[in-house]
């Protein structure tokens, strides 16, 4: 009997491919973010209160992932930003090749900020480095407070959360306080927006702050 | 879903890393699966028999080793296995910590029956 040892990454192809993703980005100076959460929890709407914000501003790219229908994609239309639509036919997460592949259909755009919507999932999109510089989780406040502990390997991995909904804060039993106290516990070092993308509170807090971030990035190198 | 395509890469690992006249010799494939991997053994374990089974790889079993959890306090500096979802060092209480195994999701030897 002969051993093989190899001790090799089951997700190597796709840390590979993400690596050369992120190279790729910072030498064009892009600043990628890669937005989390279960399925209605707001991504698309938060998407579409920042173009609304910066559109004009800044110069956004969007991959947008869903399993069906290129719906997402649509509502974003009205914005006249370069938009491309995943559609992983059954798929529960985005991975870092099909981030490649999509962002070649819109590589000769000038892009600033590009902003990935993944498979609404709190599980397995957290495992595949799509070559981001940060995740942002979206958790919204009709989901419960318990959302961290439940899962919580999407809090520990990402940089930024956005509690969502809070208009419909007086309307359930969810306390804000639990929930960010729950999410601070899994990762204290993220950084808590509050909004709501129906009456626009917190949205200029969160877009000032992305700003800033590609600020920063265009003049230096995240990784 | 996700235990499904974990299962299917390791397949294709094997297939780059054993040689095709080999294929069928492959007796077991070990890996290691962090407890804080989102990768559930028995499911991973399922799947792989699906896949095993519409592969060239019929003969080959998958061993899972279970990676426990481990922390390093930055504060304290112990290093103890925590239980998710509480990640704060049990020894000293502080949540300024790092995570140094759990996350791990690797192939760790082939075994071959020449």
């Amino acid at each position: 009997m002969s051993v093989i040892t190899i001790e090799k990454k089951i997700l190597e192809k796709n840390d590979l491919i993400a690596a050369n993703n992120r190279d790729f980005f910072n030498e064009k100076k892009i600043f990628v973010i890669n937005i989390l959460s279960s399925p209605g929890s707001g991504k698309t709407s938060l998407i579409e209160r920042s173009l609304a914000r910066w559109g004009k501003k800044i110069k956004f790219g969007i991959i947008e992932g869903d399993v069906q229908t290129d719906l997402d994609a649509q509502r974003l239309d009205v914005f006249k930003v370069p938009v491309v639509q995943i559609v992983t036919n059954g798929a529960c997460h985005l991975d870092a090749n099909l981030v490649r592949d999509a962002y070649s259909s819109i590589e000769k755009e000038e892009i600033e900020l590009l902003i990935i919507e993944n498979v609404g999932n709190l599980v397995c999109p957290a495992g595949f480095d799509l070559g981001e510089h940060i995740k942002v989780v979206v958790t919204s406040i009709t989901e419960g407070d318990d959302k961290p502990l439940k899962y919580p390997s999407v809090f520990r991995n990402s940089s930024v959360l956005i509690i969502n909904k809070t208009d419909l804060l007086p309307h359930v039993n969810s306390s804000l306080a639990k929930l960010k106290k729950n999410a601070l516990s899994i990762n204290p070092s993220l950084k808590i927006f509050e909004t709501s993308c129906v009456t626009d509170d917190g949205i200029d807090k969160w877009c000032k702050w992305l700003k800033t971030q590609i600020n920063k990035n265009e003049s230096s190198t995240f990784y | 879903m996700h235990e499904l395509s974990i299962a299917q890469e390791i397949i294709n690992i094997l297939e780059t890393n054993v040689p095709t006249e080999s294929y069928r010799q492959v007796s077991k494939v070990k890996v290691k699966i962090g407890k804080f991997s989102n990768i559930l053994s028995d499911s991973l374990q399922f799947c792989f028999e699906v896949v095993i089974n519409n592969s060239k790889f019929s003969n080959t079993k998958l061993e899972i080793e279970t990676v426990p959890l481990i922390i390093e306090c930055s504060d304290c500096r112990s290093k103890i296995e925590i239980e998710p979802p509480v990640f704060i060092c049990s020894n000293c209480g502080s949540s300024n910590i790092n995570l140094i195994t759990g996350n791990e999701m690797s192939i760790d030897l082939i075994e071959i029956n020449d």
